[in-house]
């Protein structure tokens, strides 16, 4: 069948099986930030947004894309570097292989939550696994990030303002 | 992995019902355990375009679409006010918000899942789901009737003043629950479901002998009722014998929740 998908606001139309999935289509049409980690709909690192709320990209029909809009970690780049510039910060990353899911729920948790609670930070990513680390510097990271560009936190560590994220 | 040979959006819910009385038709919730799975579905239909993906909230209920995703229940205002944020506590924990901004409710109460939260919780409203042909169905009837090809098109709860509290215990945030307990009151008289044992939900008769504000004593009475009524079984993430222990703990807590605190005998 036929599908017309709006991929970080650039329409694509391609043709699908019955049964392909949302992240074929992306990753064959070169949005290869998208990966799949567990293909068991748990490790959270397909997460694309589908009309602006973060979704499994291994889980959701193609079909079902139809119409729609997709945006994933390559329509939001800037914003992801900028993040990824706190992440860097606070030496979060070891392999690297779960942040573009953990950067999408990130940016989408800042856009859903104002000054989210630790717990609320925690609920929101829980989705996101981690094998490497405890997450203790991706948290960071987040407080840090979400202190620059919503306010009213506490930075950890040294609580440098890093430039080009205001 | 599951194969689809055609993926239809229907138009109307005649039109899905048609197409799903061949056995090989499938109607798609939001499919996410479904995809895990091996079946080879001929035709999986999909209802996304009929709008019912809203909760509304009437008078007397809340009308929920099949197709809502569970983490719109989750975040409703309206719902969770008026159920003491049960409706929240029984979809939290369940895998991920990416994972609840596509499984639906839909999905979730039909399949009457060993592990679902929500069918524990809704046990112990008064909940009732709306089927395309079978009409009004209370979900406590609908839990232990056979899988057939009609389809679940609505979930109403009704808005009766319950007081309610739901309850999971999981080995490590996120997983499936190793057992849920929900329970309710309304003038004195009590409901309780309990779920994930690893069997699905049931209610347990002998909640509505509970006094109007149970003793330590009374909540041990009804989880030894649920330890010898209901069924309870050895997985990979628990023992039935360790269940068994966390009903008594599960019911206690969820008890205490709605009344604020129990008398303790010792």
């Amino acid at each position: 069948m036929k599908i017309k998908v709006w991929i970080n606001d650039k329409a694509i139309a391609t043709h699908i099986d019955g049964d392909t999935m949302l992240i074929d289509v992306l990753r064959e049409k070169g949005y290869k930030s998208v990966k799949c980690g567990c293909d068991t709909t748990n490790c959270g690192l397909c997460t694309v947004w589908l009309e602006g709320r973060p979704v499994l990209s291994c889980a959701v029909p193609a079909a079902r894309a139809d119409g729609k809009h997709v945006t994933t970690l390559e329509g939001v780049a800037e914003e992801a570097e900028a993040f990824g510039r706190f992440m860097a910060a606070q030496g979060a990353e070891q392999c690297g292989y779960c942040s573009p899911g953990l950067i999408m729920n990130v940016l989408a948790m800042a856009r859903e939550m104002k000054r989210p609670t630790e717990t609320q930070i925690k609920e929101y990513l829980a989705g996101n696994l981690c094998r490497c680390t405890g997450y203790e510097g991706q948290y960071r990271a987040i407080r840090n990030y979400l202190a620059v560009t919503q306010g009213d936190y506490q930075l950890f560590g040294k609580g440098e303002v890093i430039e080009g994220v205001r | 992995m599951y194969t689809i040979r055609t993926f239809k959006r229907v138009e109307s819910l005649e039109e899905a019902y048609e197409l799903n009385q061949k056995k090989t038709t499938t109607i798609l919730g939001g499919g996410m355990w479904l995809r895990l799975g091996n079946r080879q579905i001929q035709a999986a239909v999909d209802l996304s375009g009929l709008g019912l993906d809203t909760i509304e909230e009437t008078d007397d209920a809340f009308v929920i679409g099949c197709m809502t995703p569970l983490r719109d229940m989750e975040v409703h205002p309206g719902l969770n006010r008026y159920f003491q944020d049960m409706i929240r506590d029984c979809l939290k924990d369940i895998v991920g918000v990416q994972f609840r901004n596509t499984a639906t409710i839909g999905g979730s109460l039909y399949g009457r899942f060993g592990f679902s939260d929500p069918l524990t919780a809704l046990l112990v409203l008064d909940t009732t789901v709306e089927m395309y042909k079978g009409g009004m169905i209370p979900l406590e009837d609908f839990v232990d009737m056979p899988y057939d090809r009609d389809i679940l098109v609505r979930v109403h709860i009704r808005k009766d003043g319950r007081r309610c509290a739901y309850q999971s215990f999981r080995n490590t945030r996120t997983d499936f629950p190793v057992l849920t307990a929900a329970v309710s009151s309304k003038d004195g008289i009590w409901r309780a479901a309990v779920g994930a044992r690893p069997k699905k939900a049931a209610l347990i008769a002998g909640a509505a002998k509970l006094p109007e504000r149970p003793e330590k004593k009374d909540v041990g009475a009804l989880a030894k009722e649920a330890r010898d009524t209901l069924k309870y079984e050895d997985n990979m993430r628990a023992s039935a014998d360790y269940r068994k222990i966390l009903t008594g703990v599960l019911l206690e807590r969820a008890v205490e929740a709605v009344c604020g605190g129990m008398d303790h005998e010792d």
